[in-house]
């Protein structure tokens, strides 16, 4: 509250306080004075006789409002109010979240210290781990990947069937999670309908899906190895941990298997939409978790598929 | 000052009674304007450009604040869940503010970022579908109609009326900005204003 763009408005917040204060105490002490008699009036009839009493304030309901005076005296002395004075409690909102912060971590801090040095593995079979790390997912996780963690059709993948897009070792969870992912799929229109049709066909084949006319599969083979789809995909399409490549040929999929959808994911890709990156991604936990609460979050996404 | 000469002169009434209103927002509203933390954007605070600020048009036009707040306050409760506290100089391109009162739903200040546009498009046109427990309406609507046609028709005028307000827009950005909105329908530029949200303080990138 001390960054006025010029001292004036320091005084002239106090002052206008002050002058309020003293101005409610003067008044009350001017009225409150005032003898009591029977019948004294304000002086002046309405309608011919109606009149009104003039007199002062019951003395209980008075001091009550000096109290209140006197309260808001001490208050602005102990509180930041009279300008940039800060108070003499030196209380700030930031001041006392810090503290609430300072608190939490002490209480907290014993807790995550024995997993600290414990391996994700390990931590993954401590029930009372696992419990915080249910906790800590239903917070933050199940908004993409659901509530059991089985992800959904769209590009949130299923956590629990223990095929990893960027690796199921608890190293490479922890990653994940800290550093997120941006997946790579970009648009291949440039390849025409035609070959992008034939390479859908190719791609379902892997998988045995219902449908494919081994003809254009075979072409799409063709165009798979011209295209250099092998550097996200792994040569043999079972995936590329490193490149975020899903493997092609498990029945997994991430934005759905019908040749239509294929062919769309082809075609577009699955970044860019509206001219950004926000799709396709995981995003970046570590600087808001910290490192204890990624530790024990990728124990439990490392324990939905490792029971 | 007596009551009989209060009562009995209307201009003093009228000069007594201002007094007693405004006394308060004397102290408590106007030196407001002449404070650093709330009139000068923090942190690199943008104003909002052509689609940002349709797609602000539409979150206002269909009562996202009633069940939304976008203010997050400094209790560990609250940045635990949503990230970094809500300070005065985000605030400052937002005429008005959607603080709101009332969280029916999570706080939306620091959504920006943190999910994809997909995941917003599967949202708002069924939440259940990214929350099976969510108790929000479906805005099915909003993917029909394009945005320059609808929230985004009068959008230079809009823009217009806040820079008069002090937002710095360039003459380019306000003639342009009929042109900015392209084909986008409501829901895209809904989704553009949610990502851009609070993305100032936040720790997603």
């Amino acid at each position: 509250m001390s960054d006025f763009t010029s001292n004036f408005w320091s005084y002239y917040v106090a002052s206008v306080a002050l002058i309020g204060i003293i101005g409610c105490a003067l008044f009350l002490w001017n009225h409150g004075s005032a003898a009591f008699a029977i019948g004294k009036t304000t002086g002046h009839a309405w309608d011919e006789d109606l009149e009104e009493f003039n007199n002062p304030l019951p003395k209980w309901w008075s001091w009550l409002f000096y109290i209140t005076v006197v309260f808001a005296l001490a208050y602005l002395a102990y509180f930041p109010g009279l300008g940039s004075f800060p108070g003499l409690g030196k209380w700030t909102s930031v001041g006392q979240y810090e503290a609430e912060q300072a608190t939490a971590a002490k209480a907290y801090d014993p807790l995550y210290e024995q997993f600290r040095k414990m391996s994700i593995p390990a931590i993954a079979k401590d029930a009372k781990a696992m419990e915080m790390g249910q906790r800590l997912f239903r917070t933050y996780c199940i908004q993409c990947h659901g509530s059991d963690g089985g992800g959904k059709e769209g590009g949130f993948p299923n956590l629990t069937d223990n095929d990893w897009l960027h690796g199921g070792t608890p190293e490479r969870i922890e990653a994940t999670i800290k550093e997120g992912w941006q997946g790579v799929m970009t648009p291949h229109d440039f390849l025409g309908a035609e070959t992008v049709r034939n390479l859908a066909h190719y791609v379902r084949s892997l998988s045995n899906q219902p449908n494919v006319d081994p003809g254009r599969a075979n072409s799409g083979r063709d165009a798979w190895i011209a295209s250099d789809c092998n550097t996200c995909h792994g040569s043999d399409a079972r995936g590329n941990p490193d490149m975020g490549g899903p493997n092609l040929t498990d029945n997994i999929w991430l934005y759905g298997s019908s040749e239509a959808t294929v062919i769309k994911t082809i075609t577009d890709g699955r970044n860019l939409e509206g001219g950004n990156t926000t799709n396709n991604r995981m995003p970046a936990w570590g600087a808001f978790l910290g490192d204890d609460r990624t530790k024990l979050l990728a124990a439990y996404v490392y324990s939905l598929s490792n029971k | 000052m007596s009551q009989e000469k209060i009562e009995k002169n209307v201009g003093l009434l009228i000069v007594v009674i201002v007094l007693a209103v405004i006394w308060g927002g004397l102290v408590e509203i106007l030196p407001l304007f002449f404070q650093e933390s709330t009139t000068v954007s923090a942190n690199g605070v943008k104003p909002y450009n052509a689609v940002q600020l349709a797609g602000r048009e539409v979150y206002i036009r269909e009562g996202c604040y009633n069940c939304h707040s976008q203010m997050i306050r400094p209790f560990r409760a609250e940045t635990e869940r949503y990230g970094h506290y809500s300070v005065a100089g985000e605030f400052v391109y937002d005429r008005p503010f959607q603080w709101s009162s009332k969280r029916t739903g999570p706080d939306l200040h620091r959504v920006g970022n943190r999910y994809s546009d997909e995941w917003h498009r599967i949202h708002l046109r069924n939440p259940r579908a990214a929350e099976i427990d969510s108790n929000m309406p479906a805005y099915t609507w909003l993917q029909d109609v394009k945005a320059k046609n609808g929230v985004g028709k009068n959008i230079e005028a809009k823009m217009q009326a806040l820079s008069l307000l002090g937002v710095p827009y360039e003459q380019d950005d306000i003639a342009g900005a009929h042109k900015a909105l392209g084909d986008l329908t409501e829901e895209d530029v809904l989704i553009a204003y949610l990502q851009g949200l609070g993305t100032a303080l936040t720790t997603f990138k």
